[in-house]
This record gives C-alpha cells, structure tokens and sequence, in this order.
C-alpha cells in the first residue's frame, strides 16, 4: 500500500494550525518524524480488516449518559485562578478581531 | 440578464436544559461572569465530558419532528480551532454522524405553501461570551458561563429563493422549537441564532454561485434586513460583469451593511475527529418511539382545542396560538379568571401590540396573565370600566402594579351611584341648554356630545349604561 508522503509545506501548515512557532531548520527533521508515523500506520493498513466493522471507539461501551440536575461549579476565584490577566472575574485576553 | 438568490440557513438554538451539555453546571441566564464553570467545561487537564441525556433526547425530537431520517449510531467529533471563548481549543459538535438527516419543513409563505429541505440536525457545546469594552482597549474580556451549553444546530437546505422566503423559515422554525419545549429561542438573549448562505444564479440555472456566508445576526430584522442588503450587493456586482468570491461575511448594525471578515490565508481547517472522550451513542427504535410519544401538543392540536373547549372563534384561536408562549400565556389567563373571549381579546389587541413594540416574549412581559386576568375580572365585575382597562393596562406595563393596587391608588373604580351620576348629569343638562332643546327637536346625534361631556366630568369612571339611562330620563322628563 503506498502512503501520500508529507512535504515540508505540510508541516509548515501543521505547526500554524497547532499555533507551533518553527525555525525553519526544524522543519525537515519534523518532516522525517511525521512521515515515520505515517510509515507505521502503513503496517496497521497491511492487516486485512474486511471482515470488522468500523469503529469510533475502541471500548465496546455505548450511551453512557447524566440526568439533567444541576451540580456545584467552582467558586469563581478557582475558576479564575489559572488566568493570566484577570478584570472583574473576567479573563482578560489580548484583542481578537474578527472583521477586516 | 435576471438573478435569483439562492438561501440556506443554519440555526443555533441553546437547549433549555437546566444544566450544560457534558457537565453539571446550571444553565441560569445572567449569572456573575464565570460563577457558572467547573473542570470539564474550562477544560482543565483530566476533566472528562458525560452526556446530558434530556439534550440528546430534545435533539432527537426536534429530527423527528423535522421529518428527519435518525442515525441509529450517533459519534461525537472535535472540531479544532482556536479562539479565547473555546476554552478546549475545540468544539464537542457531531461531523460524521449527526443525530438527523434529510428532513424538511413546511413554511407559508404570504400563503403559498413550501417546503424546506433540512440537511442534518445535530447537537453541540456554545461557546463563551467575549466582551469588547467599549473604551476600545487593546484586550477582550471573556466570560466563560456560556461555554458548554447545549447548542442544536439545524442545517438547512438552500431551498429558499427570497428574504420572504428566509423570514417565514426563521418564524417557523422558531415556532416549532418553542412548541416542542427544547428551546425558550429568545433571540434577545442569544439562545437562537441564524446564520445566512446566499448566493445568486442566473434564472433557470442549476449551477449556483460563489456564496457568502453572513454571521453575527441577532434578530429576524437584522437577518431580513441583511438578506435584502446582500441579495443587492451581489446583483450589483454580477451585473457589472463582476465576480464574487466565497466568503464570510459580518453583519456590520452601525453601517447597516456586510463586509468582509479578512480572509485568512489557509481554508477553514478543523481537523474533526470522533471524540475518545465520549462513546457511541446507538439511537434504538423503542427509544426513538419513546421520544415521538413525548412530543408536546403542537399547534394544530392546539387550536383544535382552543375553539372546542374555550368556545374562541378560529380567528382568535389562530392568533392565541401563533405561538407557544402565547398559547401558555392565555391558558394562564383563563385560570384566574374565565372568560376566554374578553381575555382574547385583550392578548389580541393590548397585549399583542406592547409585546411587538417593546420586541419582547409574552412572558418576559411585566403584565402577567395573573395582572391581565384580575383586571378583565375586574371590568367584569364593574369594578371599572372597559374604557378605564385601558389606563390600567397601560399603567400596569409601567409600573408592574396589580390592577386592584393601582385602581385604589388612583380611584379610577367605576362610578355606579345612581344619585351621583344624577348629580353630573343634572349640571351638564343645566350648562348645555341648546343642546338639549336640538335633542329634543330630534337631534338624536347631539346625545353623544353631551354623554362625551359627562364622561369627562367623571374622568370616564360613570358607568356608561347608567349615563345613557339617566341622561335620556331626564331629557324626556322635563
Ligand atoms: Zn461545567
């Protein structure tokens, strides 16, 4: 089976996408690593699977559920205390605009 | 060369659970900024998500009730993008296995009947609220009490062709969500929200063009408003041999327009992959047909049921079930007080038109139908007249007062003293001579001149059958 191998450009837009800063001498030695998990999922496709119905999960558990009764949230100075920047129990974040 | 547009819309209800979708936190609008979070729903490190069964099965409900084809294995996805208001760096929604499929909708439009293809229904978390102070600093607050909140999402086919189209959509929809009690669908407060696609064609053509895709619009105007703007805009362009590009675009208020959201460099990449935190959910028939048993009488039983049991013409009962809080609000009228046509018409009329001014929900309303049911009880009881009703309705909107309160407050009770009434109309006989001596030459129409002046002597509190009785007795007599 013949796997799409992953250029340097897909990393570049992996490492954007996870918000990863790169120098751009790390990349080829990501491209190497990246693609030898690919060359491992390679031989997971060499097992014939034709007779196993796909799967989400890998534990045969299904419709696990809660009732809808309100529990206790945390009280808000736990609930901010991880926060950089804090104002009035809001978390304060640089700027995002959207539009423009 | 004539276009048309092409419309699809998708649709964000928060459901009206009492906690958030994977976790225990209350759902209660207008709490203190994050007081409403725990692990799970901050998405702190080890925190695990459990479903909340009533969302699923409202989910489940809305499909069936939207004609749906229901996925018997459902799967949770995470869609991954960054933004302050995602505390996960991802959105719990469903990619690959929505809840329902290939449903549709009847909506009339100005009467002519269509339907409303629905591509899928599916259930996922809100995200938080980020707040923008308006000194125009360089940071954002965020409040994360939203985040994690049941939010449906109901995709529509692009099956409608004008903003008339779109608005009926958006109403029936709204509609049905609020009869089937899975989501209160108040747009003031964010809990439904629409997103438009549009695009134009040729007439006649099937292929459709570059479509824009319109976010941030809060209201049924605003969306109309911006449909029309759009359908405008991409004429305009097209017609000058211009070209259009898929795009996002914001609904801007201040400037009443759309515009660009800044294209980014890449596409739109959200790398779903089914959650491993979350299992399989397998949607079996007898739990399929448990749910289609609980949907709540909608509005065709209603009206039904209004004109058989409450006697209402169809034209009341049409209206009173326009909608389910309305429908709510009039059943709770008729149990403080009975008299289904005078309540009726007080909803139709009084009500009605103070709730599309102020854009407001019947029971957002300061006058309760326990307010509204006192006082009709009160006419009924000639405590005041009709016309007084009026004042106190008005005064009730304002104040919040029973209208027991503000008729002692004010003395507005109805005058019902034979003797008084005699009194008033004796001096208004005595100060308009010439118009009675025209009565009594058969100007009967003069009658209303003087029984208009006898009700402002009274300030309209003379019971006005009394009025009338007494004036002609005496006109006659003398
Ligand atoms: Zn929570």
């Amino acid at each position: 089976m013949s796997l799409k191998r992953i250029s340097p450009d897909d990393v570049r837009h992996v490492a954007l996408l996870s918000r990863l800063r790169l120098a751009e001498e790390e990349i080829p030695p990501y491209t190497d690593v990246l693609n030898s998990i690919l060359e491992y999922f390679a031989k997971l496709n060499e097992l014939d699977t034709s007779s196993v119905s796909p799967t989400s999960h890998s534990i045969e558990m299904r419709n696990v559920f809660r009732e809808d009764i309100p529990q206790p949230s945390l009280p808000v100075d736990k609930a901010i205390a991880n926060a950089p920047e804090v104002e009035d129990n809001y978390f304060r974040v640089p700027k995002i605009i959207q539009e423009m | 060369m004539e276009f048309e547009p092409v419309i699809g819309m998708e649709a964000h209800a928060e459901l009206a659970t009492k906690t958030k979708v994977f976790c225990g936190c209350s759902t209660a609008f207008g709490a203190a900024p994050n007081t409403q979070v725990c692990p799970v729903c901050l998405g702190l490190p080890g925190a695990l998500p459990v479903l909340n069964k009533t969302a699923f099965e409202y989910v489940i409900r809305t499909a069936i009730a939207l004609n749906c084809t229901i996925t018997e294995k459902t799967v949770f996805d995470r869609k991954n993008y960054y933004y302050p208001d995602l505390p996960k760096n991802y959105q719990i929604s469903q990619n690959y296995a929505c809840i329902g499929y290939n449903g549709w909708i009847e909506i009339n439009v100005n009467g002519e009947k269509k339907q409303v293809g629905m591509d899928n229904v599916h259930l996922e978390e809100d995200a938080g609220k980020n707040l923008h102070p308006e000194t125009g600093g360089a940071e954002s607050l965020v409040d994360l009490n939203r985040a994690g909140i049941a939010l449906m999402e109901i995709v529509s086919r692009p099956d409608m062709h004008s903003a008339d189209d779109a608005l009926a959509y958006m109403e029936t929809l709204k509609n049905l969500l609020q009869y089937l009690e899975v989501s209160d669908c108040k747009m003031q407060e964010g809990r439904l929200r629409f997103e438009v696609n549009i695009s134009m064609r040729r007439k006649g053509e099937q292929k459709l063009g570059a479509r824009a895709e319109i976010k941030n619009l809060n209201s049924m105007r605003t969306a109309l408003k911006c449909i029309e703007y759009e359908i405008k805009r991409q004429t305009d362009i097209l017609s000058n041999g211009g070209k259009l590009n898929q795009e996002t675009r914001l609904w801007d208020e201040a400037s009443f327009c759309t515009r660009a959201m800044r294209s980014k460099e890449q596409a739109q990449d959200y790398r779903y992959f089914p959650d491993p935190d979350l299992v399989e959910v397998h949607i079996m028939p007898e739990w399929q047909e448990k749910i289609r048993r609980q949907i709540p009488e909608l509005k065709d039983a209603k009206l039904a049921r209004f004109i058989a049991d409450y006697g209402l013409p169809e034209y009341d009962a049409d209206i009173l079930t326009s909608s389910k809080p309305l429908a709510t609000y009039f059943e709770q009228c008729q149990k403080f007080h009975n008299n289904p046509k005078s309540i009726s018409n007080w909803i139709m009329t009084e009500l009605l038109r103070e709730l599309k001014c102020r854009e407001m929900e019947p029971d957002d309303c300061p006058v309760t139908p326990r307010h509204l049911a006192c006082m009709i009880k009160m006419i009924d009881e000639k405590t005041i007249s009709g016309k007084i009703g009026k004042q106190v309705f008005s005064e009730m909107l304002t104040t919040g007062k029973m209208p027991d309160v503000i008729v002692m407050e004010s003395g507005m009770s109805q005058i019902l003293d034979e003797k008084e009434i005699s009194a008033i109309v004796e001096k208004i006989i005595s100060e308009n001579q010439d118009t009675v001596e025209s009565i009594r030459a058969g100007r009967d129409k003069a009658m209303a001149f003087l029984v208009g002046q006898i009700m402002r002597a009274t300030r309209g509190k003379a019971n006005p059958q009394l009025v009338n009785q007494i004036l002609k007795d005496k006109i006659s007599i003398k």
